[in-house]
C-alpha cells in the first residue's frame, strides 16, 4: 500500500479541490488561480516535449492554444447557444457529455496545425526553426484577427453558456473538474509516451540525430509526433482557457504567452516532467503574487517618497520581470532546475512512495 | 549463384563541384568480412553515408539483400538489415545503456500510438520482449554491468563497444564498422580483433569496415578495397593489396610527381 | 493620369517604407553575418533609437533646454541619436551575448537571450515612459518637391538617400576594408581568428556600433516620418526588417538593402488586393516560404553538413 501513498495524496487533494469548490469555501479569486495553475501545467509539459526531451526549440506555443482554444468556442457555441446557427444544435442536458468531445476535437484541430509545423522541421533546425514558429504563432493570430466571421480583433465570447448548461444539469464545478481531468491527462499522456521505446525515439532525436536516423529510428515521424502532441495538450489547454473566461481574443495568445512557456520550461527543466509541473506552479504563483505585489510595492516606494509622484509601478513591470528571469536562466542554469531529471532522480525515497504508470 | 548481399554499381557522389567518390563498385557476398581502407579524405566514409541511406548519391545504384535501396531513408535500410557503428561514437547519452540497446529495435515496434498511451496487453508484452532482448545482448557482450549507466560517464573502450553493442541490435545481416580501432591502445586493438571475429561467428553476419591500423585489416578482412581520392585504386585479398605499388604510393605519396 | 500618379505615389511609400525595413535588415545581417546569431533585440534597439532621438531632439529645441536652431538641432540629433543607440547596442551584447559566448553555450540560448532582451527593452520602455505615444518635434524643414505632377517630400528623398548611403558605406566596410575582411574571417572559422592575432571582441563591438547605429539613425528618421513613436513599434518593425533580411539571404549587405526594399513593395501592393490588416499575414508567410524552400534567400551560399 506504501508505494500508493503518493497516489492516494494527489487524489485526494484533488477531490479537496473539488469539494471546496463545489461548496464555496474557496474564493472565486483563488480558484481562478488554480486553474490558471492547472492550464499553466498543460501548457508547460506539452512544450517540453517539443522544446525538452526533443531538444527543438519552438517559440510559438500559444499558437496551438489559441487554435485550440477558437475550435472549442465555435463549437461550444454553435452546440449550445444561437450566435452562429439558428437554435442550439444540441439540448442543454447534452453538454456534460458533448464537452469532453468538443476538448478532443480542439486537441485534434490543434495537432493538425502542429503538423503544419512540423513539417518545416524536417529539414530546418536550430534559431530557423524557432523563426519558424514565432512566424506561425503571428499568422494564426493575424489570420484569425482577419476572420470577421468569428469576431475578428473582437475575440469571442459566450462560452460560459455551454457551462451554465452543465451546471444546470449537473450541480458541480465542472471546469475544476475538467482542468483537473485535462492536466492528469496530459501529463499521463506525455509519461507514457517518453517512457516507450517508441517514444524515446523522441530524446534520441535530440541526443543525437544522425544516430537515430541510422539506427533504426524514423526521425520525421517522431518529430511529427512530438509536435502533433504538443500542439494538441496546447489546444487542449486552450479549450479550456475559452470555458474558464467565457471569452477569448487572439491577441491574448501572442508571442507573451509562448513566452511564459518557455520560462516555465526552461525553469523546470528540459525533458523534466516533474520540473515542468513544479515550474507551471511556481510561475502561476510568481504571477499572482507580482500581480497583488506590485500595487503594494508602488504604495509603499510612494509613501517613502522614493519614487516621484507622477511615476506609478504598473502591471508592466511583470512583462521585465519575466524576460529577465528567462535571460538569467540561459545565463547560469540553461538546462532549467532539474535538467534531464525527474524528482524520483533527486530524492529517490519518493520512488517508494508513488506508482506511476 | 546466390544473389550477392550488397552490390555497388558505379557509385558516385558530387558534392558541389566537389566528387567524393567516382564510380564505386563492390559486391559482398554473404558471411565474410570486407575492408575498405584509404588515405585520411579518400571518400571512405563517403561511401558508408552512401550505403546507409544518409546521403543520396549523385549516380549509381546500391542493392541490399536483393533490393534498391536508393531512395530509402537511413532508418529504412537499417529495417532491411544493415547496421552501422561511427568513428567518431554517436550514442545517446542521456539515456542508459540498456535504453541505448532498446531503442535500435525502434523500426520494430508494432504496437499503435494508442495501445502506448493505452498501455494495452500487447504494448506491454512487446516491452517485455524488448527489455528482455536488449539485456541479452548487453550479457553477450559483456556489457550487463553498465545497463543502467549513461554512457557519457564510460570509459572509452566501453563507449565503442555499447556502439557495436546497439548496432547488433538493430539485426543486421551485414555490418558496416567505420574506424572501430580508432582512439584504441594496441592492447585494446587486440581484443576488438577478438570480438570481431567473435560477432562475425556468433552472430553469423556479414561485415564491412573501414580502418586505419593495418593490423586489424590484415588479420580480420578476406577481401580489401582501397581509394584514394574517391577513386578504386586497388582490390584484392590483403596479401595482393600489400604488394600493390599504387597502394603504396597513395599512402606514401608518388616519388614521381 | 490619375492612375499613374496613383502608382508613383505607392512606388514612393514603398520606397519609403523599405528603407526602413533596409537599414533594420542591415544591422540584423551584420551582426548575423559574424556571430551567426539572429539578434532579435534589434528591433527594439531600433525603437529605442526612435526614443532616444525624441529626447536628445525635444532636449536640444526646448527653450528650457539648448533652444537650438532646427538645422543644428537636427545635426545633432542625428550624431548624439546614432551615438547613443550605438552604446544601447554595445551594452546588450556586452552584458547578455558575450557572457554566454565565452562559456561556449547553444546558440538556442543566445538566441533566447536575445529574444528576451527584445521583449524586456519594450516592456522596461512602456513600464518608464508610461503608454502614451510620442510625437518628434519637427527637425527640418518639409517641403514638398513636385516633379512634373509628381509630388515627393524632401524628408522621402533624405531617407532614401541615407538608406543607400549606409548601405554603400556598409558594403564598402565590409568587403574592401581589413577590418571587413576581418568580421568575415570570424564568420568563417570563430576558432582560428583569435590565434591568427585578430581581436575578435573588439570587432565583434564594432559590428555592433555600426548595427545599432544604423538602428538608431533608422529610429530618427522613422520618426520624422511617421511622428507618432510606441514601445510596439520596435517589434514589428524588427521582425519584418528580419524577414526582409532573410529574403535576400541573412548575412549577406546586399540581400538586407534589397529585401527590405523589395518587402517595402510587397506590403505597399497588398490594399491594392486585400484589406491592409492582412499585410503582417502576408509578409510572415513569405517568410516562411522563403525558409522552407530556399533558406539562404537571394544571396546566401547554401550551408553543408558533415557528418
Amino acid at each position: 500500500m506504501k508505494k500508493y501513498t503518493l497516489n492516494f495524496f494527489f487524489l485526494a487533494l484533488a477531490l479537496a479541490l473539488i469539494a471546496a469548490a463545489h461548496g464555496n469555501w474557496l474564493d472565486k479569486y483563488t480558484i481562478n488561480v488554480l486553474i490558471a495553475m492547472g492550464l499553466n501545467i498543460i501548457f508547460a509539459v506539452s512544450l517540453n516535449l517539443v522544446n525538452g526531451y526533443m531538444g527543438e526549440f519552438a517559440c510559438g506555443h500559444a499558437g496551438f492554444m489559441c487554435v485550440g482554444a477558437y475550435t472549442a468556442s465555435i463549437i461550444s457555441l454553435m452546440c449550445f447557444s444561437a450566435k452562429f446557427t439558428a437554435a442550439p444544435l444540441l439540448p442543454a442536458w447534452l453538454s456534460p457529455v458533448a464537452f469532453p468531445v468538443i476538448m478532443a476535437i480542439s486537441g485534434l484541430t490543434a495537432a493538425l496545425a502542429g503538423f503544419l509545423v512540423a513539417l518545416p522541421s524536417f529539414k530546418i533546425r536550430d534559431d530557423y526553426l524557432a523563426i519558424i514558429t514565432i512566424a506561425a504563432n503571428f499568422i494564426i493570430i493575424s489570420l484569425i484577427e482577419n476572420l470577421d466571421v468569428i469576431g475578428g480583433p473582437r475575440g469571442i465570447s459566450g462560452m460560459s453558456r455551454t457551462v451554465k448548461a452543465m451546471t444546470a444539469t449537473l450541480d458541480i464545478p465542472w471546469m475544476v473538474i475538467w482542468v483537473i481531468l485535462g492536466a492528469y491527462f496530459s501529463i499521463m499522456v506525455i509519461y507514457r509516451l517518453v517512457n516507450s521505446t517508441y517514444g524515446k525515439g523522441i530524446p534520441a532525436v535530440r541526443q543525437n540525430e544522425v544516430a537515430a536516423e541510422i539506427m533504426s529510428v524514423d526521425t520525421n515521424k517522431m518529430k511529427t509526433v512530438a509536435f502533433m502532441i504538443a500542439a494538441g495538450l496546447a489546444g487542449l489547454a486552450g479549450s479550456l482557457f475559452a470555458h474558464t473566461y467565457g471569452t477569448v481574443n487572439a491577441s491574448s495568445f501572442g508571442l507573451l504567452r509562448s513566452t511564459e512557456g518557455l520560462v516555465m520550461v526552461y525553469l523546470g527543466g528540459m525533458g523534466s516532467l516533474s520540473g515542468s509541473i513544479m515550474a507551471a506552479v511556481a510561475f502561476t504563483l510568481l504571477v499572482e503574487a507580482l500581480r497583488l505585489g506590485l500595487p503594494a510595492l508602488n504604495v509603499f516606494l510612494h509613501q517613502g517618497h522614493l519614487l516621484p509622484a507622477s511615476f506609478d509601478l504598473s502591471q508592466i513591470w511583470n512583462w521585465v520581470i519575466i524576460p529577465l528571469i528567462l535571460i538569467l536562466l540561459m545565463r547560469y542554469r540553461p538546462e532549467g532546475l532539474m535538467g534531464h531529471r525527474e524528482l524520483t532522480h533527486i530524492f529517490p525515497s519518493l520512488r517508494r512512495l508513488i506508482t506511476l504508470k | 549463384m546466390p544473389t550477392p548481399l550488397l552490390e555497388i554499381n558505379s557509385l558516385t557522389q558530387q558534392f558541389g563541384g566537389l566528387t567524393a567518390l567516382t564510380d564505386f563498385n563492390i559486391t559482398l557476398e554473404e558471411r565474410q568480412i570486407a575492408g575498405l581502407i584509404g588515405p585520411n579524405g579518400a571518400g571512405k566514409t563517403t561511401v558508408f553515408n552512401l550505403v546507409s541511406g544518409f546521403y543520396t548519391p549523385t549516380r549509381g545504384a546500391i542493392v541490399f539483400d536483393g533490393q534498391a535501396t536508393l531512395g530509402l531513408k537511413p532508418h529504412q535500410v537499417t529495417a532491411l538489415g544493415l547496421a552501422r557503428t561511427f568513428q567518431n561514437i554517436r550514442l545517446w547519452n542521456d539515456m542508459s545503456v540498456l535504453d541505448n540497446i532498446r531503442l535500435a529495435g525502434h523500426h520494430r515496434l508494432d504496437y499503435s500510438f494508442w495501445s502506448l498511451i493505452l498501455r494495452t496487453k500487447k504494448y506491454m508484452a512487446t516491452e517485455k520482449k524488448l527489455e528482455i532482448k536488449a539485456r541479452g545482448i548487453l550479457e553477450v557482450m559483456e556489457l550487463a554491468d553498465y545497463a543502467d549507466e549513461l554512457p557519457k560517464n564510460l570509459p572509452y573502450g566501453l563507449q565503442r563497444r555499447v556502439e557495436l553493442a546497439r548496432a547488433l541490435a538493430a539485426g543486421p545481416k551485414l555490418l558496416l564498422l567505420d574506424e572501430p580501432a580508432a582512439g584504441l591502445n594496441s592492447a585494446d586493438v587486440e581484443g576488438l580483433i577478438r570480438l570481431i571475429l567473435w560477432i562475425y561467428d556468433e552472430f553469423k553476419i556479414s561485415i564491412w569496415m573501414i580502418e586505419h591500423q593495418m593490423k586489424v585489416v590484415m588479420s580480420l578482412c578476406q577481401h580489401l578495397m582501397v581509394i584514394d581520392f574517391g577513386r578504386t585504386i586497388a582490390r584484392g585479398t590483403p596479401k595482393e593489396i600489400q604488394n600493390n605499388p599504387a597502394v603504396i604510393a597513395a599512402y606514401l605519396g608518388d616519388a614521381n610527381i | 493620369m490619375d492612375d499613374t500618379n496613383a502608382i508613383i505615389q505607392y512606388g514612393l511609400n514603398a520606397l519609403q517604407l523599405g528603407s526602413f525595413y533596409a537599414l533594420i535588415a542591415l544591422g540584423y545581417t551584420l551582426v548575423y553575418g559574424v556571430l551567426r546569431l539572429i539578434n532579435f533585440a534589434h528591433g527594439d534597439v531600433f525603437m529605442v533609437g526612435a526614443y532616444i532621438a525624441f529626447f536628445v531632439s525635444s532636449f536640444l529645441l526646448s527653450p528650457e533646454g539648448l533652444a537650438c536652431g532646427q538645422t543644428t538641432a537636427f545635426v545633432l540629433t542625428l550624431v548624439l541619436t546614432t551615438i547613443l543607440t550605438s552604446g544601447v547596442g554595445v551594452t546588450l551584447e556586452r552584458v547578455a551575448y558575450r557572457p554566454l559566448r565565452r562559456q561556449g553555450a547553444h546558440r538556442l540560448y543566445v538566441v533566447i537571450t536575445a529574444l528576451m532582451c527584445g521583449i524586456l527593452l519594450e516592456n522596461a520602455n512602456l513600464a518608464l515612459l508610461g503608454a502614451s505615444s510620442r510625437t518628434l518635434p519637427d527637425l527640418i524643414h518639409k517641403e514638398v518637391i513636385n516633379w512634373g505632377g509628381v509630388t515627393i517630400t524632401n524628408l522621402k528623398i533624405l531617407i532614401f538617400m541615407a538608406a543607400i548611403l549606409v548601405f554603400v558605406l556598409l558594403q564598402t566596410i565590409v568587403m574592401k576594408s581589413r577590418f571587413g575582411m576581418a568580421m568575415r574571417a570570424i564568420s568563417w572559422d570563430p576558432f582560428a581568428i583569435p590565434l591568427m592575432g585578430i581581436p575578435v571582441d573588439k570587432i565583434i563591438v564594432f559590428t555592433f556600433v555600426m548595427g545599432s547605429g544604423v538602428a538608431g539613425l533608422g529610429g530618427l528618421l522613422y520618426g520624422m516620418a511617421y511622428v507618432k513613436l510606441e514601445n510596439t513599434m520596435g517589434m514589428m518593425m524588427g521582425w519584418k526588417a528580419f524577414i526582409a533580411a532573410v529574403v535576400g539571404g541573412i548575412g549577406d549587405i546586399r540581400g538586407a538593402f534589397l529585401g527590405g526594399l523589395l518587402l517595402g513593395a510587397v506590403e505597399a501592393l497588398v490594399p491594392a488586393f486585400l484589406p491592409s490588416s492582412y499585410k503582417d499575414l502576408i509578409s510572415f508567410s513569405i517568410l516562411i516560404a522563403i525558409l522552407c524552400l530556399r533558406p539562404t534567400g537571394i544571396f546566401g551560399v547554401p550551408l553543408t553538413t558533415k557528418i
